[in-house]
């Protein structure tokens, strides 16, 4: 795996080179029982950026990003090919520990899934299970700090002993991305994480994105054109499995190169 | 087709004659429909309420027992033992029989054959085992009477039937007894404490009831754990092959295999190929592992594809291993619909017969079971015995033994309820 690759050809030679690259990924393709999900896809993730896949449904955006921390695994007939890599380290090699690499590769799912147990057990959880709190004070510390990131905390302060599905969507929403955060990954990947909010949640989950920048590689899958050209740097445009177009958002939403990106950001199918 | 050129339809005229029809054969159906499921659950509750009350009416007064009153000089030549002694071994084998006898004679009189118990010479000797001193000296003891005295205590016998089972000399003498008080009904210790016995006024319950405790305890120390991890691999951790598939259609059928089959089973396995003993609860609560088990992991199965895949796609997300997946998030959430399954397997085997005649449980055991080896019979073994049995005192046995069993099988149910509303979460 080559680690100091410069930014793969075709795909991305219009885009700014990134100094701190932190995954890379090379001719990744992706089956489910057999049917080819994901075509060839080469790309690096930027350590600074939050990136946006973009594309029409079924265009393997989403695929792709569960093979970043090897949730395709849990899939059965799922089978992925080609090399992907965190700091120069092969995430599908026999070295990789698939328990570690999701502590440091955090997810966000597109439906509001915490765990039917506290909003503080909620999480603590990770935490607890990788051993990162030394003890109570400790733990506690991790959650008031992930749940003030999260920007959850003055809402819940007062009733962390409550369910957390007792809160509202958006709510949610945001304590799974303070249990993502809870772990202190090295990249979070969100799956459409508002597409099943309202406008004002939406909002709020944005927001948090931009807060989070820069801490975290942030991978977000969206179907909202809009929402990708407001939170993210870096855009690839993914269509039939294949990726089109990767550069700058502001170079993808002005100055597409491709025919076909140009035709989806207009509006012309999707 | 353009609107313009499509024909006209005539607009609809929702109060035609057509229409009101349909509407009153819509109101008829609806009628029917709710008197037909209402007719089924009325038959089902009158089914019901037949079998509680036809039990019920029968079984309450098996509960209770007939005692007569007995003088009785505890006389040391009568008994055979040196006077003043206070061994308990030599009062243990003193012949009691003897003083049984002489005490009957002087109580009520020449004619008092078939009046007292045959086994309450037991009775002597446990009071004088208690208190050593009583030796030498008389007291007043109840002993239970024979069950034909019982019957006629409780109305049961019918004195102007031409054939029956009570003779007019018991019955004169019954006549005499009540009206001198020296005959009491009350409440049968013995019914609840003791093992089978031949004569029904010693029969008791317990040792079938302890019997079934002990069995059910096997079945489930085998049967749940066995049982909860075959669902979860089966959920969690094998791929969809040919392989899975033919287990989970033989599991599938197994459940459906009728019990009989799984006592042969038993029968083969258990006693002639390990040599396990006979009638044994281990061997019994083994064979109705086996029965309980397909019932377990089928429903272990169901209760675990409910929990919905996010929150295993958060476990996982979080870096959880899916040992952690399944033991902080899936079983908890899955515990319920498992625990509920198990009680109602667990219930089934409580009252299952058939395999334990196979495995000679139906064996006349006089005994209270002390042990997973000793020999013992089950309730619903115990009922099936008793129904078999000619003496007429047997009938309110039976009734009463199927009181306890179905007592048993809500005590069952409830807790079932009480787990489910204990550890049932919503999200």
């Amino acid at each position: 795996m080559a680690l100091s690759a410069p930014v793969s050809a075709a795909s991305s030679q219009h885009a700014t080179p990134d100094a701190t690259v932190k995954m890379t990924a090379r001719n990744v393709n992706v089956f489910y029982s057999g049917k080819q999900a994901v075509k060839d896809v080469s790309i690096d993730i930027g350590q600074e950026n939050v990136t946006a896949f973009i594309g029409p449904s079924g265009c393997g955006k989403s695929t792709f990003l569960r093979c970043l921390n090897r949730m395709n695994d849990t899939i059965d007939g799922a089978k992925v090919t080609g090399d992907i890599a965190i700091d120069g380290e092969d995430i599908y090699g026999a070295q990789m520990d698939v328990v570690q690499l999701r502590a440091r590769v955090g997810m966000v799912f597109q439906k509001p899934n915490p765990f039917p147990k506290s909003i503080y057990e909620n999480v603590a959880y990770g935490p607890r299970i990788h051993g990162l709190a030394r003890s109570k004070v400790d733990l506690d510390e991790i959650v008031t700090t992930s749940l003030q990131r999260a920007g959850l905390w003055d809402e819940v302060k007062d009733r962390l002993a409550d369910s957390g599905t007792a809160l509202s969507g958006g709510q949610q929403q945001r304590l799974c991305i303070a249990r993502a955060i809870a772990v202190d990954p090295e990249v979070v990947l969100m799956d459409e994480p508002a597409s099943a909010l309202d406008p004002i949640a939406t909002a709020r989950i944005e927001e948090l994105i931009d807060d989070l920048r820069g801490r975290y590689a942030i991978v977000i899958v969206t179907h909202n054109m809009q929402q990708a050209a407001r939170v993210s740097q870096k855009t690839a445009f993914f269509h039939l499995g294949t990726l089109v177009e990767y550069g700058d958002t502001s170079d993808i939403f002005t100055n597409p190169r491709e025919t076909r990106t140009k035709d989806y950001i207009t509006g012309r199918y999707g | 087709m353009s609107s313009a050129t499509a024909p006209l339809r005539a607009p609809t005229d929702w109060n035609s004659a057509a229409m009101q029809a349909r509407i009153r054969n819509r109101y008829r159906s609806e009628r029917l429909f709710r008197l037909a499921g209402l007719a089924a659950l009325a038959l089902a509750g009158l089914f019901l309420a037949f079998l509680l009350v036809s039990i019920g009416s029968k079984g309450l007064t098996g509960f209770q027992r007939t005692d007569v009153k007995l003088t009785v000089a505890f006389d040391p030549a009568v008994l055979g033992v040196p006077a003043g002694t206070r061994q308990p071994a030599v009062l243990q084998s003193a012949n009691y029989q003897q003083l049984l006898d002489a005490a009957v004679a002087a109580s009520i009189g020449p004619d008092a054959d078939g009046i007292v118990s045959e086994g309450a010479w037991l009775k002597l000797r446990d009071a004088l085992t208690e208190n050593p001193a009583l030796l030498g000296m008389r007291a007043d003891l109840w002993v239970p009477a024979t069950s034909d005295v019982d019957l006629l205590a409780k109305g049961i016998v019918d004195r102007e039937a031409e054939m029956r089972s009570v003779s007019d000399r018991v019955i004169r003498e019954y006549d005499r007894l009540q009206a001198a008080g020296v005959l009491r009904t009350g409440l049968n210790t013995t019914f609840l404490s003791m093992a089978d016995s031949t004569d029904p006024e010693l029969a008791g319950i317990w040792g079938a009831a302890k019997g079934s405790l002990l069995t059910l305890f096997v079945t489930l120390l085998i049967s749940f754990p066995v049982g909860v991890l075959a669902a979860i691999y089966l959920e969690e951790y094998a791929t969809r092959n040919r392989f899975t598939d033919i287990i989970e259609v033989s599991i599938n059928n197994l459940a459906a295999v009728p019990s009989i089959i799984f006592g042969l089973l038993g029968l083969a396995v258990f006693l002639n190929f390990f040599g396990m003993s006979r009638s044994a609860p281990l061997v019994g609560g083994l064979t109705l592992a086996l029965m309980t088990l397909p019932v377990i992991v089928i429903s272990g199965r169901i209760a675990i594809k409910s929990v919905p895949p996010s929150i295993r796609d958060a476990a996982l997300g979080v870096g959880a291993s899916p040992v952690q997946v399944v033991f902080h998030h899936v079983l908890p959430l899955a515990l319920p619909g498992i625990l509920t399954g198990t009680i109602i397997g667990m219930a089934r085997a409580l009252g299952e017969t058939a395999p334990l005649l196979m495995i000679g449980m139906r064996a006349f055991v006089a005994d209270v079971p002390s042990g997973l080896a000793n020999p013992a019979t089950v309730l619903p073994v115990q009922i099936f015995l008793w129904s078999d049995d000619v003496q007429r005192g047997f009938v309110e046995k039976t009734s009463a033994a199927i009181i306890v069993l179905l007592v048993f099988l809500m005590l069952m149910n409830g807790i079932a309820i009480y787990l489910r509303n204990k550890f049932e979460r919503r999200w």
